[in-house]
């Protein structure tokens, strides 16, 4: 009986719920999602692979081509990567991925850095399934 | 840095661990710590008025201590989370899971999945009681 | 009268998390009740041989979901004690904030829960509804709704802008205005009442020998809380413990409302105090030998013994959660109760089972 003013005042309001599909929320300026790399600033030094919490990430190295592999299913989001990043190619955009059917990791390629510092377009981006 | 600590023979634990309960020490929890190939601790946390108290008891791996989960019922769930993952036993404990408590499947023979370095399990039994966080032996 | 064995639990509608008791029941009247764990165990404490020490703050956040800031701030408070250095007063003053932030959002969930374990579905709503103000305060501050990742060995990462301390301010504002308009159901009312007034009493001796810990505790009548001890920022903070004396469901849930207030008043002293400056401090050296934290979570206090090797991985992470304290007196206080009570009084404890697995 107490809860009847707050019954009848929620009676008269605005539904608190959004119409999900139809009407999504604006993302908040801060929030930490989707991580994505600029591949062609990326010099492939690994600190991220390192420093990953979660281990989703993976640096690769031959002598003129970098992979940059992110298995986005175990990224959990902290942004330890963005913050030890030494040339800031990574970021987090607002938004998180889609919803996924199928178990993926992201892998881009691109040159290393040349001494008289050349840079390439990163060659492909692809997604590979497992 | 270390940390404040008595440390006391397994024989006194219980006359101890009596003690500071009339003293008014509410148990906090044990602790096990892992010292190398054959040597363990125990760590007994006690507090009273925001001020802990500790007892190191010396334990050799695989080895038994009495338990005070008769003195005070709040031990018995983490002394047999310790028989879980450090299969050290217990004496007397009032609840006792026989090594189960996290695995119904777990095999009773003795494992130590928490250990560096195994406890040998019996010939016939899997060690494998928690299945993905297997230590290798070093 | 032929004892039946009632299994409750891992999967029940009032369970948050999965906890088996089997209730040996006469008649209507539990004789005996046994816990049986090991449903969320992951091995956490484990993972410390296979992550550094910086690395380790994700994971320990994810002990818990609901008090995350709380875990990794008690860890890097051990770290920083064992490497000699402090976190700067802003960085302590925003742990102060973040980690009352989650204390509020916890006790709302919990009070939720609570009224959903004796069918008060309107109740629950209602307070979820407040709860998701508090979640996108640390959403929008920290980036992350729930395990916010803010803080780092030496201080925090991440800052409060003047229009963010406004804005907290502004919605803690209606939030507390919000919850305010709820306390009488939640205290006076008869359904209320009814359910929780005399059920699961759990004396004042009884807590403190059987080593329970928090709300349950303070339910009790033991004026402890582990903000006494004066971490982080709250040294400056006026505070004083909550407590309710008569040790039943009531209590507990009262002591919990009354802490959310508490909260919210604790972030606007925090945010009050908070003055420019370093966020963290250089971190030098090695973590080595042993130290104990001790805060207080939502649920209660929460223990880490950390050990180190001078080396970047930890050589021992042994974490006591609130929960783990408070399954003995659980059982201890299951028997002799109604078999209807029973949901009420195993949510009253505020069971967080992944926590008390690790």
């Amino acid at each position: 009986m107490k809860m009847l003013p707050t019954v009848i005042a929620n009676l008269f309001s605005k539904p608190a719920t959004r119409n999900y599909p139809f009407f999504v929320r604006e993302p908040f300026e801060h929030a930490r999602g989707e991580l994505i790399n600029d591949i062609e600033r990326c010099i492939f030094c690994g600190a991220c692979a390192r420093k990953c919490p979660s281990q989703c990430l993976t640096v690769t190295k031959d002598k003129t081509e970098g992979i940059w592999t992110l298995e986005f299913f175990a990224c959990v989001g902290c942004g330890v990567c963005v913050d030890v990043c030494p040339v800031n190619c990574l970021s987090q955009k607002t938004t998180h991925r889609p919803v996924a059917v199928e178990r993926a990791v992201i892998t881009l390629r691109g040159k290393l850095p040349e001494r008289p510092a050349k840079k390439d377009r990163p060659d492909s981006i692809e997604k590979t399934a497992e | 840095m270390s940390i404040d600590a008595t440390t006391i023979a397994p024989a006194n634990l219980l006359a101890e661990a009596s003690k500071l309960k009339n003293d008014g020490y509410r148990f906090v929890t044990l602790t096990s710590v892992e010292l190398d190939e054959t040597n363990m601790e125990i760590l007994y946390h006690f507090d009273k008025n925001l001020t802990l108290k500790n007892l190191r008891v010396p334990v050799q791996k695989g080895g038994t201590l009495p338990s005070i989960s008769g003195l005070l019922f709040g031990a018995f769930l983490v002394e047999n989370e310790i028989r879980d993952q450090y299969a050290l036993t217990f004496d007397g404990l009032v609840l006792d899971y026989q090594g189960k408590l996290y695995s119904e499947t777990a095999q009773t023979a003795a494992s130590s999945p928490f250990c560096k370095y195994h406890v040998k399990a019996e010939p016939d039994s899997k060690t494998g009681s928690e299945p993905g966080i297997q230590q290798e032996g070093k | 009268m032929a004892r039946t064995v009632i299994p409750f639990g891992p999967q029940h509608p009032v369970l948050p998390e999965p906890i088996h008791l089997s209730l040996v029941l006469e008649d209507e009247k539990v004789v005996e009740a046994l816990p049986t764990l090991g449903y969320v165990h992951r091995g956490l404490e484990m993972l410390a041989v296979k992550r550094d020490y910086n690395q380790m703050i994700q994971i320990v956040e994810r002990v818990c979901g609901i008090c995350s800031m709380i875990h990794s701030l008690c860890y890097c408070q051990g770290i920083e004690e064992m490497l000699g250095i402090e976190a700067p007063r802003r960085a302590r003053m925003l742990r102060v904030v973040w980690s009352e932030l989650h204390r509020l959002h916890s006790h709302l969930l919990w009070l939720g829960l609570f009224a959903d374990s004796f069918g008060f579905e309107s109740l629950f709503m209602q307070l979820w509804k407040i709860r998701e103000r508090v979640m996108d305060l640390n959403e929008a501050t920290t980036g992350n709704r729930v395990i916010v990742s803010v803080n780092v060995v030496g201080g925090v990462r991440t800052d409060l802008d003047e229009a963010q301390v406004r804005w907290i301010k502004d919605t803690l504002v209606e939030v507390e205005a919000s919850i305010r308009s709820l306390q009488s159901t939640i205290m006076n009312d008869t359904t209320v009442c009814k359910r929780t007034k005399g059920v699961g009493v759990l004396t004042k001796q009884a807590a403190y020998d059987l080593g329970a810990a928090g709300p349950m505790l303070r339910g009790s009548g033991v004026a402890q809380d582990m903000r006494q001890l004066k971490y982080a920022g709250f040294d400056e903070l006026a505070f004083e413990p909550v407590v309710e004396t008569a040790g039943d469901c009531w209590a507990r849930s009262t002591v919990r409302f009354r802490e959310s207030l508490q909260s919210i008043d604790l972030v606007r002293q925090a945010l009050d105090k908070l003055a420019p400056g370093d966020l963290a401090v250089k971190v030098k050296g090695k973590p080595e030998g042993e130290v104990i934290t001790r805060v207080e979570q939502p649920r209660g206090e929460c223990l880490y013994y950390l050990k180190g090797n001078g080396s970047t991985f930890l050589e021992r992470v042994r974490i006591r959660t609130p929960t783990f304290a408070n399954i003995p007196p659980l059982a201890a206080i299951l028997p002799g109760l109604d078999f209807a009570d029973v949901p009420v009084v195993v949510l009253s404890i505020d069971p967080c089972i992944s926590c008390t697995e690790r």
